[in-house]
């Protein structure tokens, strides 16, 4: 046994400084993050950048230019699949589509799109149903470097196979290879799918509503925000709802213990699809309080 | 009170049937939170279930922001990480796999590591990758136990074979002796 164990004292005091550092030099504010996954993550930055502590880390994001990139590509980790969880996409598919088609024109919003797997996956659901055409996808991340990549629709070839499988799972009535070409290394999608999206920074911990949509997707992104970041961000995408507008969330996160919990209804539970029922009537309550 | 806090457990390949022996020999009486991390593949859900009627405990799936019980097996979901906040409360992940695995054993043990400091086991069984190897040689720093089944005695011998190879162990046993080593650890 080592005589000292890790100062973990120290290390939450290099840690506190760091964002602070990245708050108020370059306005990303990770205060409100889940700690264990942000101190994980900013390990490996020191780990990845060879810095030795956080604190040379620190040093070297406040000193080198252009280092901050680095730093937000570290702590965003933007990994997903196409059609991931299928039965989520086959639930998007056969009960969440047909109620969009009553809609003259379609709104989503996936929020956190990383490198874009999910919003081509729902454009691809969008043209199998015919309405694509008069919809519009708003797909916004913090991380602009993350965006480009989504924008470029280029992924490594050795993700095709389970992303085909998915999409079968989901209830794909073609091949998912009909929606790319393969060269190489590399699948890129077909560029006619990015035709009704718009890709856009938008950080959700600092940044307000801007659209009213019918559908809001947003998965995997609020297990790494602490609860009042996560009830906040709930409330913004109640706010950007229309009225029987739908929420989608990531399988292991969940409305149930939110404030805005009695905003919603459970279309499918075990699939974290939700439907926002009548006017917020929570927030009413709390103007008067 | 016993000092010792949290047991955490890792294992791959025939993981599912060491498990059922070591949960089944526990003592009832035991007070720890014991976490559970195994590779099976694609979704575990039910894993937890599984394990549930061969545990002399209960075991449970390791719910997003719930708390870690004391007496209670939790088990890591599958397709997330498993983390712990110092709240004593979970944290799940996506981040990217660690040994081509997600969840993670050294994620799990790393920061089980961070919360209970010197007062957690760490048990690396039968598995037929190096995962796990790296979080035990966190525990220890953090002045924790490690115990490891003997390589030969385990159906896979790689993970238990790298944990001693990275981290070493206070304990390095056969299977069956695992269980009646953590009553007595716990209990004493």
């Amino acid at each position: 046994m080592p005589a000292s164990p890790p100062d973990t004292e120290l290390e939450q005091i290099e840690l506190d400084l760091f964002v602070q550092a990245l708050r108020r030099r370059y306005g990303y504010d990770f205060s409100q993050y889940a700690p264990a996954s942000l101190t994980r993550r900013v390990r490996q930055l020191v780990h990845t950048h060879h810095c030795g502590s956080i604190s040379t880390l620190t040093a070297r994001l406040l000193h080198e230019a252009d280092f901050v990139t680095k730093v937000i590509r570290g702590l965003s980790v933007p990994v997903s699949e196409m059609f991931r969880d299928p039965p989520v996409f086959r639930a998007l598919r056969e009960r969440v589509l047909p109620v969009l088609a009553s809609y003259p024109q379609i709104t989503i919003w996936q929020a956190g799109c990383a490198h874009g797997q999910e919003v081509y996956s729902l454009a691809i659901l969008l043209q199998e149903a015919g309405l694509y055409e008069r919809s519009h996808i708003f797909a916004t991340d913090f991380n602009s470097d993350a965006l480009l990549r989504a924008q470029e629709g280029i992924y490594p070839a050795r993700d095709a196979q389970l992303w085909s499988r998915n999409y079968l799972e989901a209830g794909g009535a073609y091949s998912l290879a009909s929606y790319y070409s393969a060269r190489y290394d590399f699948i890129k999608l077909d560029q006619k799918l990015r035709r009704h999206i718009t890709f856009a920074n938008h950080n959700l911990v600092a940044d307000k509503m801007f659209c009213e949509a019918h559908l809001v997707l947003c998965r995997n992104v609020l297990i790494y925000f602490s609860n009042p970041l996560q009830n906040r961000t709930l409330e913004l995408f109640r706010d950007s709802l229309v009225r029987g507008g739908h929420l989608c969330l990531g399988l292991r996160e969940s409305l149930d213990f939110a404030p805005v919990a009695t905003d919603f209804t459970a279309v499918d539970a075990s699939l974290r699809l939700y439907r926002r029922t009548s006017q917020p009537a929570s927030r009413e309550r709390n103007e008067q309080a | 009170m016993n000092k010792l806090e949290a047991i955490a457990i890792g294992c791959s390949k025939g993981g599912f049937n060491a498990l059922k022996l070591l949960l089944g020999a526990l003592d009832p009486r035991l007070q720890q939170t014991l976490l559970v991390c195994c590779h099976t593949g694609g979704g575990t859900d039910v894993l937890a279930s599984l394990l549930a009627s061969h545990s002399t405990l209960p075991v449970i799936e390791a719910g997003e922001r719930q708390p870690a019980r004391a007496g209670t097996v939790h088990v890591a979901p599958g397709g997330y990480h498993l983390l712990l906040e110092h709240d004593r409360h979970f944290a799940l992940s996506v981040d990217e796999q660690v040994c081509f695995s997600r969840p993670s054993i050294d994620v799990l043990f790393g920061s089980a590591a961070d919360v209970y400091h010197a007062a957690l086991i760490g048990v690396v069984l039968t598995g037929a990758n190096g995962d796990g190897a790296e979080g035990l040689a966190q525990i220890r720093a953090h002045g924790g136990i490690a115990v490891v089944q003997t390589p030969d005695s385990a159906e896979a011998a790689a993970m238990p074979q790298a944990a001693l190879d990275i981290a070493g162990a206070d304990y390095c046993l056969p299977l069956e002796q695992i269980a009646a080593l953590i009553n007595r650890l716990c209990l004493t």
